[in-house]
């Protein structure tokens, strides 16, 4: 049972990153990457991490994604400023792309794909997590609360700048 | 100088912490309206109920006959003078031999036309008139598909000949009303 | 096994029904509540108090003309109304609508998905809705659709925020993420006692995040025309416009469970009855809670005129998000001190 979820869930995953590469319409792009983002979610489950894969959906597919929709939809972008590439940008993200798959054969090659298995662990629990982030990791994890909480006052004191 | 005592002083002034919360003049704004909530209600519900009118009520006009069923409109014209709105039309036709028992006067309206869609229902062309033949009448000029049919000829106007069909206007002919038609300053008097 | 899975089954098409239906019968409480604020009566002709308004209007809505603009992106333009619906649904899933139920020796809890973050999957929800509105709005290829979608997402953006904020102190005093649990911890003491700020701050947002007055301005039907469902017509409006009664129904569903005690009824348990009642009693008494705080939607709406739009970037980022900020370490320094 498991096994089947994990595949479907793999194929869509693969399936929208593809389309987000080959899809020539900028919002749909976009929509094939939240696709991807709730394929991996459903992966973050299957591994028994609960936390994670909400926390994925909530900061990836419902935050950074609607700023990014926001954005394109005011752009309004569309096919033919794609198309107006010059010969010598198309030949180097043609020979970057190339070295990027020559160097993922390289380390691939004589890699063992290890046969999907559920993990029993209980870490991705949202306990578990929070013990841990609040005894072995808690400076780090504390100094990363006080950036976004700077971050969060700077958001604020902007708007009021901008009376 | 104001002419009423209702005016009131605007001011622009910074708004205490309490009024900055907006919490209690929302709170104050919930009640009003969960008020109205029991309320008496001022809807009419109109196929069942219809709302009252005035005695004197000005809607749609009737062209009187008088007691032995003539028309009373002689076409002299003072109701389309004295229209605010240049609602009527008419065009005058003298009294044949043999038509005394159709006309009371020798000169009658062959065509009298008001269009509706201008009429504003003021009256002036009932007081206006010297031979009390145009009355407006409690009833309501019916909704139609098209302007041309607002348009009403003798045939919408002119009351029915047979004596239980006649419209009863005496609400609208009172003794005032009466001796203010007599008063010799009055245009139609004259 | 089985029988849990048809119980859970039965549970789920229940909800289902009975969101649809409340869904449906909170367009016509809307309808007849504003008119009796107005000093109207509101519709009334279909059948005795109106009462088949919302199937007339849900036949009208069937049998409309499906149009669609010829600029439209046709496949978006359909997903749109459906992810709206879809997502509003979802949410129902794990709310904890009454307590544990016995059928034959078997112990069942009327919730349908019982896990431990609730309260983040509510969360992440939410959080998709914006999609339907923003993918419908850019679909029609309209300007005001656009202006519409484009408010909503900076908007719930914004709101999600302090919403977040204000349900974490909550999270923080209960210590789990799970709703049954707080429905549990709140046996003695609702929250609200303890959080009135995070409540208030929580309604608001939750007017927000449902597009309700006074923060209805993707729709703005002054200025806007229709906002984000200008384009749509027949069902596909339905859909956008059920939604919002749907996210109406589970907002005032959350808010019971996380500050009013959920389906906990005070004193049922002196009264010495079997657990079934008990349990049945409770869900009631959260339908009660819930009714209350649909109607308490409504009023709000006819009361209070719309925002301008700074006006309502301002009292999120500046009010909402700071007031949410200082109950939290509020919370946090009384219960290092308690």
């Amino acid at each position: 049972m498991e096994k089947y979820i994990f595949f479907g869930l793999s194929g869509l995953a693969i399936f929208s990153a593809i389309m987000v590469l080959v899809s020539n319409k900028p919002i749909h792009n976009l929509l094939y990457l939240i696709l991807c983002f709730m394929a991996i979610a459903g992966h973050y489950l299957l591994l028994n991490a609960q936390f994670l894969a909400v926390v994925h959906i909530i900061v990836y597919a419902g935050a950074i994604m609607v700023l990014f929709l926001f954005t394109l939809m005011m752009l309004n972008l569309n096919l033919k400023l794609e198309l107006n590439k010059s010969l010598m940008a198309r030949i180097v993200a043609f020979v970057s792309g190339l070295l990027l798959l020559v160097t993922l054969v390289i380390i691939l090659n004589g890699l063992v794909i290890p046969t999907p298995k559920t993990a029993t662990t209980q870490i991705g629990m949202t306990r578990d997590l929070g013990q841990v982030l609040f005894s072995e990791y808690m400076v780090p994890f504390e100094a990363a609360s006080i950036l976004f909480l700077s971050a969060m006052v700077g958001a604020v004191m902007m708007v009021n700048k901008n009376k | 100088m104001s002419l009423t005592n209702r005016t009131k002083v605007v001011s622009n002034k910074r708004m205490s912490f309490l009024e900055r919360l907006y919490l209690p003049a929302i709170f104050k704004g919930m009640v009003i309206t969960m008020k109205h909530v029991f309320m008496k209600k001022v809807t009419i519900k109109y196929p069942e109920k219809t709302r009252e009118f005035s005695e004197i009520y000005r809607g749609r006009h009737v062209l009187k006959r008088d007691d032995e069923g003539r028309e009373r409109c002689t076409a002299c014209g003072l109701c389309a003078l004295a229209c605010p709105a240049e609602a009527i039309t008419m065009v005058a036709a003298e009294r044949q031999p043999g038509e005394e028992n159709l006309y009371r006067e020798e000169k009658y309206a062959k065509v009298y036309e008001i269009n509706m869609l201008r009429c504003i229902y003021c009256g002036l062309c009932e007081s206006a008139c010297p031979k009390e033949a145009i009355f407006l009448t409690k009833n309501i000029v019916d909704s139609e598909y098209g302007r041309a049919q607002f348009i009403y000829g003798k045939d919408k106007l002119v009351e029915p000949v047979e004596k239980d069909k006649r419209i009863d206007v005496s609400k609208r002919q009172t003794p005032e009303v009466l001796a203010f038609k007599k008063l010799p300053n009055e245009r139609h008097n004259i | 096994m089985i029988v849990f899975l048809i119980f859970k089954t039965v549970l789920i098409a229940i909800i289902l029904g009975l969101s649809l239906l409340i869904a449906m019968y909170a367009t016509l409480v809307e309808r007849k509540f504003a008119g009796f604020i107005q000093d109207r009566y509101g519709p009334d002709r279909a059948g005795i108090w109106g009462i088949l308004q919302p199937v007339c209007d849900g036949a009208k809505l069937f049998f409309k003309e499906e149009y669609m603009p010829n600029t439209a992106d046709k496949a978006l333009y359909i997903l749109g109304p459906s992810l709206t619906m879809l997502v509003a649904l979802l949410t129902s899933a794990v709310i904890p609508w009454g307590g544990n139920i016995a059928i034959g020796g078997n112990n069942f809890s009327l919730q349908v998905a019982s896990s431990s973050i609730d309260i983040l999957y509510i969360f992440a929800i939410t959080s998709m809705g914006v999609y339907g509105i923003m993918i419908g709005g850019w679909a029609s290829n309209n300007k005001f659709a656009l202006l519409g979608a484009v408010r909503a997402s900076s908007q719930m953006i914004s709101y999600e925020l302090a919403m977040g904020l204000s349900i974490a102190s909550v999270i923080m005093m209960s210590g789990t993420l799970s709703l049954s649990e707080i429905v549990h911890q709140q046996e003695s003491m609702w929250n609200i006692a303890y959080q009135p700020l995070a409540f208030i701050i929580f309604f608001t947002c939750a007017l927000a995040e449902t597009n309700r007055a006074p923060f209805d301005l993707p729709e703005c039907e002054g200025e806007l025309v229709g906002g984000y469902h200008t384009e749509y017509s027949s069902m596909k409006l339905g859909f956008y416009l059920f939604s919002e009664y749907i996210n109406m129904f589970i907002s005032s569903a959350v808010i019971s469970t996380l500050f009013f005690g959920g389906y906990h009824m005070p004193f049922i348990n002196d009264l010495g009855l079997s657990q079934n009642v008990v349990t049945l009693l409770g869900t009631a008494f959260l339908f009660v809670k819930i009714f209350f705080f649909i109607l308490l939607f409504m009023w709000v709406r006819w009361t209070l005129p719309r925002f301008r739009y700074d006006q309502l970037m301002k009292l999120g980022w500046t009010m909402l998000l700071p007031l949410a900020l200082l109950n939290l370490v509020i919370t946090g320094i009384v219960m290092l001190l308690v």
